[in-house]
């Protein structure tokens, strides 16, 4: 593969009511690196969820995939103004994984293999509308695009669905994660065009 | 999908034009200290990921981030703090050591 990723060839659709403002439709999925991708065995790989007071949650591979399973069809939109209609991903909702967690804080941030990291209120993450997903298109999730598992939340810009996802940390304010601490929207509606400061 | 044989960076010269907003000189030809690993050297050698969130610089020595550029439109925001310092050098091209002293 080149250096560009393949897929920007979405038409403007700003009449389509699926499409938040100053989005367009692709049918294909753009890969954004911001570095290398990091290459994670099943053996190797844990999910972790880090409580104010330092308990840890842990999930081996084979203890996450032994979880209630999901099946998401949803939407996703790219800060970088790309949208793809009708994703199909399988995974874990996180209020799965949050039901033996007792924590009083309102704020995550997640982290990621290779060091990423991005913020997302608690509440963002339960009621059904996240999960850790490991499948997209009935295929494995591909490095690329954060395999073995990545976080989706899909009612935000996907910037926050990080990749390569290791573990939550629970906090109990609000903190910037890599991408907002650098100019990007500390919330990111796509609704609301909440891409930068 | 990329793979690991693929190359899926540029080098730093590729920094040259976003930075120039920033700087008088063309700053990749100055050199950098990784803050992370203290490699040191010209800016242009560093690994620039063309992610369309924004510029990263990345070192080649250990991958730690060097420097992040995110052009939001209405402003330009640029994140030097995995630089332990810059050294530009006066003659053309910055890449000679230092002149001299004057006897």
């Amino acid at each position: 593969m080149g250096i560009v990723s393949p897929g920007f060839f979405g038409r403007r659709r700003s009449d389509d009511p699926a499409l938040p403002p100053g989005q367009y439709r692709t049918e294909d999925f753009p890969v954004l690196s911001a570095g290398p991708t990091p290459r994670i065995s099943p053996d190797e790989w844990e999910f972790t969820i880090t409580t104010e007071t330092g308990q840890v949650h842990r999930w081996s591979w084979t203890e996450f995939l032994a979880l209630k399973q999901d099946d998401v069809s949803t939407d996703i939109h790219c800060v970088t103004s790309w949208s793809k209609l009708g994703t199909s991903w399988r995974g874990v909702s996180l209020d799965t994984l949050f039901e033996s967690v007792e924590s009083e804080c309102e704020f995550t941030m997640a982290h990621s293999y290779g060091g990423y990291t991005t913020n997302v209120p608690l509440d963002d993450l339960l009621g059904g509308k996240a999960w850790i997903a490991h499948q997209f298109d009935g295929e494995t999730l591909e490095p690329a695009h954060g395999g073995p598992a990545r976080l989706l939340v899909p009612h935000l810009y996907f910037w926050k669905s990080a990749k390569w996802v290791r573990g939550l940390e629970l906090l109990r304010q609000d903190e910037p994660g890599f991408w907002e601490s650098n100019g990007y929207h500390m919330y990111g509606d796509p609704w609301r065009e909440e891409r930068y400061w | 999908m990329t793979d690991s044989a693929d190359l899926d960076y540029l080098d730093g010269n590729a920094a040259a034009g976003p930075l120039s907003e920033f700087f008088a000189v063309d700053v990749v030809s100055a050199r950098g200290r990784c803050a992370h690993c203290g490699r040191t050297a010209a800016l242009a050698t560093a690994r620039l990921y063309p992610s369309s969130h924004g510029l990263l610089l990345r070192c080649p020595g250990c991958t730690e981030i060097l420097l992040r550029l995110v052009d939001s439109g209405d402003s330009v925001c640029l994140d030097l703090h995995g630089l332990s310092f810059v050294e530009l050098h006066r003659d053309e091209g910055g890449s000679q050591p230092n002149p001299q002293p004057p006897a």
